[in-house]
C-alpha cells in the first residue's frame, strides 16, 4: 500500500510537468492551429531564467576570511549578503520561487516575439512545415543556451525550508517510513494551481470566453468584429509563460541542461496526442495519467513480470490509444483529421 | 514516357555516377577528400534518398527513420558475427531485417496520417531505442554497442577455411578490406544503385501514384485507388534504404550502438532532406553531403584558426569578426545548422534545389522570359529533377 502511494506521488510531480507543457501545446494548437515543436525549448528557457537569476543573486566578491589568520585565505561572499546581511542570504535561498517574477515577463515577451516574428507566417502552411520550422527554432534556442551556459547541467538548490523530505506517511496516518521530497510536493501543488489558473482564465473571464470561442470557430469570431489575431498572440505568450514556469520550478528536481526541453517535448507531444489534440482537459488528464503509469512501470514488482516495460510504457500507451481511439482520450471531432 | 526523357534520365544517372566516383578528386580543394568523410557522404546520401521516397513523394513525415538505420546496423553486425566477414551477406541481411521491421511499423503507423503518423513513428523509434538500451541487451549489447570478437562463430568463413590471423578480423569484399578508399567505392556504388532505383521509382506509375497521394489522398480514394498498399510499399522501401545505410555504417566501421536510433538521428535525416530539397532526386544527397561536410569541417574550427583566417585584416576588424563568428563554428555549428534550416523552411521550402532552379531561371529567362514561369502548375516543379 505504502509503495503504491509513493509511486502515485512520484508520478504526480512528473505528470505535473507533462501536464503543464501539454497544456501550452494544446492552447497553441487549439487557437493558432500550429504544431509547436519549440515548446520544449520554452520549458528549457524558463529553467534557464531561474539559473540566470540564481547566478545574478549569487554574484560574489572575494573577501578575506577573518577566521584564518596564519595565511591570506579568501572566501566568496555574495554581494547581497554583504549589503543586506541575513536578509540577503534569505533572498538567495529563495531564488527559485523568486524567479517566477522574472520568468513571467520574460517568457511573455519571448512568446509574443516568437509568434509575431516567426509563427504567424506559418498559419497557412502545411503542418509538416510548421513542425520543421519550429524544430529548427528549437535547435537554435537550445544551441544558444548551450553557447551561453555550457553543456553541463547546472544544479539550483531549493529553498532550505522545503529542501528536506516530508513524512507523508505520518500525515496520512499510514505509518512511518514514507518520506517524500518537499519540493516535489510544492511542485505538484504549483502545477495544480497553474492549471487551475489557466482554466479559470479561460472559463470565467470575457477574454477567455473569446479565446474559447475562437478555438471553436475562428472565422465567426473574426466576423463579429473581434481582433482574434491579437488575442491569439496573447494566448501564445500565455502558453510560453506556462511552459516557462513549469521549467523554472522544475530546476530543483532536475538540474537544467540545454537539451532538457527536447526530452520533455517528445513526451509532452505524446501526452497531447493521448489526451486528444485540442482538448485542454485531455492534455491535463493524460499528463498526470502517463506520469503515474510511468512511475508504476518502474516498480521492481512490475519490471519482474514484464522486463523493460518502464522504458516503453508511455510510447506503448500512445500507440494503443492512437490505434484504438484516434482522437485520444478527450479529443473533439474534426480536429486534425486530414 | 518518351524516349527523349528516358535518355535524359540515363544521362543524369551517368553524370551522377561520374560525379560520385570522382568525389575524391574534385573534393580535394575544399579539404573533404578523405575516406572517412566520403564514406559518410555516401552512407547518409543513401539514408536521405530513402527518406525522400517516403517524405518527398507521399508527404508522410516520419520522425522515426533512425530505428531502421539502427535495425540494419544490428542485423549486419550479427551477419558479420555469425556468418562471414564478407560485406555482401551483411548488407543483404541488414536490408532484409530493416525491411521487415519497416513492414511491421509501417503497417501500424500508416493507419493514421498527418501529425499522428509522425508521433506514431516517433513513439516506435523511441521504443526501439529504449529497448535496445535495456531489455534487448543480449542482442544489442546495450550501452557498449555490438562489437566483433575473436570467438565469433562466422560459419561461412570457417566453412571455406578463411584464416583470420591474429587480432580482430576486418570486414572485406572477397578479400578487399572495407576501410579507406575501397570502403568508399563500395558505398559509392551502392549509392549510385540506390539513386537509379529511386529515379526509376520517381518516373514510374507507382511514383506518380505516391505523388498523387501527397497532393490529394481523398481524391485518390474517390478514384478507386486503395492508397494503403502504395504508402506501405513506399514506407518499406525507404526503411530498406535506411537499413542499407545502417549496414554500410558497420561495414566500414564495425560497431553498432543504440544512439543511432535516437530521435535526434531521425531529425537529422529530415534536416538533410529538407535542406537539399524534398521531392527532388539529387537534393537529399546534396543536403546529406553539406550537413556531413559542415559537421566535420566547421566543428573543427576554433578561435585560433579564425584569427589566422582573418589575420590579413586590421586588428580591430579581425577581433570583431572572430568574436562574431566564433559562436557559430566549432562546438556551436549546430546553431548555424538550426539557423540555416529555419531560413530554408521560411524562404525556400523546396530546399537548395529550388534555389538552384530559381537562380538558373533568372539567368536563362532574363527579363522577357519570366512570363511563362509566372504561374507554374503546382507539382510541376517537383516533377523535374
Amino acid at each position: 500500500m505504502d509503495a503504491i502511494l509513493l509511486q502515485i506521488m512520484n508520478g504526480l510531480d512528473k505528470g505535473g510537468a507533462y501536464a503543464l507543457i501539454a497544456l501550452g501545446l494544446t492552447l497553441i494548437f487549439g487557437t493558432l492551429g500550429v504544431v509547436n515543436f519549440a515548446h520544449g525549448a520554452l520549458f528549457m528557457l524558463g529553467a534557464f531564467c531561474t539559473v540566470t537569476l540564481e547566478k545574478l543573486l549569487t554574484l560574489s566578491q572575494k573577501i578575506r576570511d577573518p577566521n584564518i589568520t596564519f595565511f591570506a585565505a579568501y572566501k566568496e561572499v555574495p554581494y547581497l549578503k554583504i549589503w543586506f546581511g541575513e536578509t540577503g542570504q534569505t533572498i538567495i535561498d529563495y531564488s527559485v520561487p523568486l524567479s517566477i517574477l522574472l520568468v513571467i515577463p520574460v517568457m511573455l515577451l519571448i512568446g509574443i516575439a516568437m509568434e509575431r516574428g516567426l509563427i504567424r507566417y506559418f498559419y497557412r502552411r502545411p503542418h509538416a512545415e510548421q513542425i520543421l520550422v519550429t524544430f529548427g527554432l528549437a535547435i537554435v534556442l537550445q544551441e544558444t543556451v548551450k553557447a551561453i551556459f555550457g553543456a553541463n547541467p547546472i544544479p539550483v538548490p531549493a529553498p532550505p525550508l522545503v529542501s528536506g523530505s516530508a513524512d507523508i506517511g505520518a500525515m496520512f496516518g499510514l505509518g512511518p517510513g514514507l518520506a517524500y521530497p518537499w519540493w516535489r510536493l510544492v511542485y505538484l501543488g504549483f502545477s495544480v494551481v497553474i492549471i487551475g489558473g489557466v482554466f479559470a482564465f479561460l472559463q470565467f473571464t470575457t477574454y477567455g470566453m473569446v479565446v474559447r470561442a475562437g478555438m471553436r470557430d475562428r472565422e465567426t469570431v473574426g466576423l463579429l468584429g473581434i481582433n482574434i489575431r491579437k488575442r491569439f498572440t496573447i494566448v501564445f505568450g500565455l502558453a510560453a509563460v506556462v511552459a516557462g514556469l513549469a521549467g523554472a520550478m522544475y530546476t530543483p528536481i532536475l538540474p537544467p541542461d540545454y537539451h532538457m526541453g527536447m526530452d520533455f517535448l517528445v513526451l509532452s507531444f505524446i501526452v497531447v496526442v493521448v489526451g486528444g489534440m485540442g482538448s485542454l482537459g485531455g492534455a491535463v488528464l493524460a499528463g498526470f495519467l502517463l506520469g503515474i503509469l510511468q512511475s508504476f512501470a518502474s516498480m521492481n514488482e512490475v519490471k519482474a513480470i514484464i522486463p523493460g516495460i518502464d522504458q516503453i510504457i508511455i510510447y506503448l500507451i500512445a500507440v494503443i490509444i492512437l490505434l484504438a481511439t484516434p482522437r485520444g482520450l478527450m479529443g473533439r471531432k474534426g480536429v486534425m483529421e486530414d | 514516357m518518351t524516349t527523349d526523357s528516358a535518355r535524359k534520365d540515363w544521362m543524369l544517372a551517368g553524370g551522377f555516377a561520374l560525379a560520385i566516383l570522382t568525389m575524391p578528386v574534385w573534393l580535394t580543394p575544399i579539404g573533404a577528400s578523405y575516406p572517412d568523410l566520403l564514406q559518410k557522404f555516401a552512407i547518409f546520401g543513401i539514408f536521405a534518398v530513402g527518406f525522400n521516397i517516403l517524405f518527398g513523394l507521399t508527404g508522410y513525415l516520419s520522425f522515426g527513420h533512425a530505428a531502421f538505420l539502427g535495425a540494419g546496423s544490428y542485423a549486419a553486425m550479427w551477419a558479420f558475427k555469425a556468418l562471414s566477414m564478407n560485406v555482401l551477406p551483411a548488407v543483404l541481411f541488414g536490408v532484409l531485417v530493416a525491411g521487415l521491421f519497416a513492414l511491421v511499423i509501417g503497417f501500424i503507423s500508416l493507419r493514421r496520417s498527418g501529425i499522428y503518423f509522425s508521433i506514431l513513428t516517433l513513439a516506435f523509434a523511441q521504443m526501439s531505442y529504449n529497448l535496445a538500451y535495456s531489455v534487448l541487451t543480449p542482442i544489442t549489447n546495450g550501452e557498449t554497442g555490438l562489437q566483433l570478437s575473436r570467438s565469433d562463430p562466422r560459419i561461412l568463413d570457417s566453412l571455406f577455411g578463411t584464416e583470420t590471423g591474429a587480432g580482430l578480423p576486418s570486414t572485406n569484399l572477397f578479400g578487399v578490406e572495407m576501410s579507406g578508399y575501397p570502403g568508399f567505392y563500395f558505398c559509392a556504388v551502392m549509392l549510385i544503385l540506390c539513386f537509379v532505383i529511386s529515379m526509376r521509382i520517381f518516373r514510374s506509375p507507382f511514383g506518380m501514384k505516391l505523388r498523387a497521394i501527397k497532393s490529394n489522398q481523398n481524391r485518390m480514394n474517390y478514384l478507386g485507388f486503395n492508397t494503403g498498399p502504395y504508402t506501405l510499399a513506399a514506407f518499406v522501401i525507404s526503411g530498406m534504404y535506411a537499413g542499407l545505410a545502417g549496414a554500410l555504417m558497420v561495414a566500414t566501421d564495425p560497431l553498432a550502438g543504440a544512439e543511432r536510433m535516437q530521435w535526434t538521428a531521425s531529425g537529422e535525416v529530415v534536416l538533410m532532406t529538407i535542406l537539399g530539397g524534398a521531392g527532388t532526386l539529387v537534393g537529399p544527397i546534396l543536403g546529406a553531403c553539406i550537413i556531413k561536410y559542415c559537421e566535420n569541417i566547421f566543428s573543427a574550427f576554433n578561435e585560433r584558426m579564425l584569427s589566422n583566417a582573418f589575420s590579413l585584416l586590421p586588428d580591430p576588424v579581425q577581433h570583431f569578426l572572430v568574436v562574431v563568428i566564433n559562436p557559430f563554428v566549432g562546438e556551436g555549428w549546430h546553431l548555424t545548422l538550426g539557423l540555416v534550416f529555419v531560413l530554408i523552411v521560411i524562404f525556400l521550402p523546396g530546399g537548395l534545389m529550388e534555389g538552384i532552379r530559381r537562380l538558373s531561371r533568372i539567368r536563362l529567362g532574363g527579363p522577357g522570359g519570366g512570363a511563362k514561369d509566372k504561374a507554374p502548375l503546382p507539382g510541376m516543379a517537383e516533377a523535374r529533377t
